[in-house]
C-alpha cells in the first residue's frame, strides 16, 4: 500500500513529478561526469562541472548578455513575423481557394526543403544578421498556417449558416466565430514550431556567424577547439529553449484555460 | 410573402441523382402563419432553407419579398463559446447596450437564470429554447422555425407556441414540424404526401 501511494506521488503529484525530473538530469550529468573522468580530454569531453565553472564566468561577462539577447531579438523577431504572415496568408486561403491553388507549391516547397539548404541559399541574398530571423521565420509559417487554414476550412456548416442569415458583419464573424473556433488549432501549432524556430534560428547563426550572436560563439568555440566554451554555449541554447518553451506554455495555458472555461459546463446567476 | 415556381432540388450521390423536391409550386402568405408538415425525409427542411435563400434550385424560381429573415435551425447552432445571452445578443448588436435584451428574450422563454451559462450545460430543450429566442429577437419580417418545439414537454410546448403566437402577430411565419397539434397554430397548411408532393395547401 506504500508502494502505491509513493508510485502515484511521484508519477502524479506534481512536487513528484519534478523530483523525477532532477533525479533524471542528475543521473544524466553522473554519466557525463563519469565519461569525461575515463576519457580524461578537456577538448574531446569535458566534466560537466568544468562546463558549469566557464558558464558562471561567462554569465558575469557583458557580452554575454548582448550575444544571447540579440539571439533571443532575432528568433523571436521571425516568430512573430511567422505567426503574422501565417495568420493573414490563412484568411486568405481558407476564403479564396485561387490563393491556396496558387500559394500551395511554396508552402510544400518550405515545408519539404531542409533548413540547411535554405540557411545557404538565403545567404546568397539576406544579410547576416537577418538570415537567422529569416529561418524562424520559415520554420514557423507553414506550421501556422496549415493549422489554421485546416481550422478555418473545418468551421461548421451551421455556423455559415448563422452567419448568412443574420448578416453578421465580417468584423463580428471573426472576433465571435472564427477567432474563437481557430484558437486551439493555433495554440497547437504555436507549441509545436516554437522550439523547431528556435534551433534552426541558432542554426542559421552557426553557418551565416551575424556579429553578436550566440551562434558565432559557438562557431569560433569550435574553430579555436575551445570544447569548454562550445559546450558551455550548448548549455546556454538548451536552457533558453527551454525557458522560452516554458514560457510559451504557461502563456498558452493561460490561453487554453480562458477557451475551455468559456466551453466546460458553467452556471452563474445573472 | 414567399412564391415558389416548379421549383425542383436534386443532388448527385455517385452515379444516381436523387431528387428532394420535384416541381413543387406554393405561395407563403405574408402576415400569416404558415406550417409545413409531412413525414420524416420528405424535404421539409430542403423547402425552409430554399425559402430562406440558404440553397438554390436546381431550376425553378424562389423570388422572397424581404432579406430581413430570422431562422431557427434544426440544429440549434449556438456557439459552444459564447453565454446563452451572448449568443441571442450577437445577432442583435453583439454590444453590452443589448444584453439586457437578450437577457428579456431568454426570460420569455423561461431561461432567465441560464442566461449566463454556456450551452454545453443546457439540456437539448433549453439549448432549443435559446435557438428560439434568439430567431424572434430580431423581429424579423419572415421567421422560419424547422422543428422549433423538439426535444420540450407538454407544457413547454404549449408556452412556447403562445409565445410564438403573440411574437408573430400580423407578421409572416413558417413553421416546420411533425406534431398535428401544431397545425391549429396555422393560417395556412403545406402538408406532403407519402409520394413526397404537396397535398393541401
Amino acid at each position: 500500500m506504500k508502494v502505491k501511494n509513493i508510485k502515484h506521488w511521484l508519477f502524479h503529484s506534481r512536487s513528484g513529478k519534478l523530483l523525477t525530473a532532477l533525479l533524471s538530469v542528475a543521473l544524466w550529468l553522473i554519466v557525463w561526469q563519469l565519461a569525461a573522468q575515463r576519457m580524461n580530454q578537456h577538448l574531446l569531453l569535458p566534466a560537466p562541472i568544468t562546463v558549469a565553472r566557464r558558464l558562471c564566468e561567462l554569465v558575469t561577462t557583458k557580452n554575454f548578455w548582448l550575444y544571447t539577447l540579440r539571439s533571443l531579438l532575432r528568433v523571436v523577431g521571425g516568430i512573430v513575423t511567422g505567426v503574422g504572415i501565417a495568420v493573414l496568408v490563412s484568411a486568405l486561403t481558407a476564403a479564396f481557394r485561387p490563393v491556396e491553388i496558387l500559394l500551395s507549391p511554396v508552402i510544400t516547397v518550405i515545408k519539404s526543403t531542409p533548413v540547411a539548404s535554405f540557411i545557404i541559399l538565403a545567404m546568397l541574398w539576406i544579410a547576416d544578421d537577418i538570415l537567422p530571423v529569416f529561418i524562424s521565420f520559415l520554420m514557423v509559417f507553414p506550421v501556422v498556417w496549415a493549422n489554421l487554414h485546416t481550422a478555418l476550412r473545418s468551421i461548421p456548416d451551421p455556423y455559415h449558416d448563422l452567419s448568412r442569415i443574420y448578416r453578421l458583419p465580417l468584423g463580428r464573424r471573426i472576433r465571435r466565430i472564427y477567432a474563437p473556433y481557430a484558437l486551439p488549432y493555433f495554440l497547437s501549432a504555436c507549441r509545436s514550431s516554437l522550439g523547431l524556430a528556435w534551433k534552426a534560428g541558432i542554426a542559421a547563426e552557426v553557418i551565416a556567424l551575424p556579429a553578436l550572436s550566440i551562434g558565432k560563439q559557438l562557431n569560433e568555440s569550435k574553430l579555436y577547439l575551445e570544447t569548454i566554451d562550445l559546450f558551455a554555449w550548448t548549455v546556454v541554447v538548451v536552457l533558453l529553449s527551454l525557458a522560452l518553451e516554458t514560457l510559451a506554455k504557461l502563456a498558452f495555458s493561460r490561453l487554453q484555460r480562458a477557451n475551455d472555461h468559456r466551453t466546460t459546463a458553467k452556471e452563474e446567476g445573472i | 410573402m414567399i412564391t415558389l415556381q416548379n421549383v425542383t432540388l436534386s443532388y448527385r450521390n455517385g452515379k444516381t441523382v436523387k431528387t428532394v423536391l420535384d416541381d413543387v409550386s406554393l405561395h407563403v402568405p405574408a402576415g400569416k402563419t404558415t406550417v409545413i408538415m409531412g413525414p420524416s425525409g420528405c424535404g421539409k427542411t430542403t423547402l425552409l432553407r430554399l425559402m430562406s435563400g440558404l440553397i438554390e434550385p436546381t431550376s425553378g424560381n424562389v423570388t422572397r419579398e424581404t432579406q430581413h429573415i430570422s431562422y431557427l435551425f434544426q440544429d440549434p447552432a449556438l456557439l459552444p463559446w459564447l453565454t446563452a445571452a451572448e449568443n441571442v445578443n450577437l445577432v442583435l448588436t453583439d454590444k453590452k447596450e443589448t444584453l439586457g435584451e437578450a437577457v428579456e428574450w431568454l426570460t420569455r422563454v423561461g431561461l432567465e437564470r441560464e442566461a449566463n451559462t454556456y450551452p454545453s450545460a443546457l439540456s437539448g430543450g433549453m439549448r432549443q429554447r435559446v435557438a428560439l429566442a434568439r430567431a424572434l429577437a430580431t423581429d424579423a419580417e419572415l421567421l422560419l422555425l424547422d422543428e422549433p418545439f423538439r426535444g420540450m414537454d407538454e407544457q413547454l410546448h404549449a408556452d412556447m407556441r403562445v409565445l410564438i403566437r403573440d411574437c408573430r402577430q400580423g407578421k409572416t411565419t413558417v413553421i416546420v414540424t411533425h406534431d398535428a397539434q401544431d397545425a391549429e397554430m396555422a393560417d395556412c397548411r403545406i402538408v406532403f404526401g407519402e409520394d413526397k408532393k404537396i397535398i393541401i395547401e
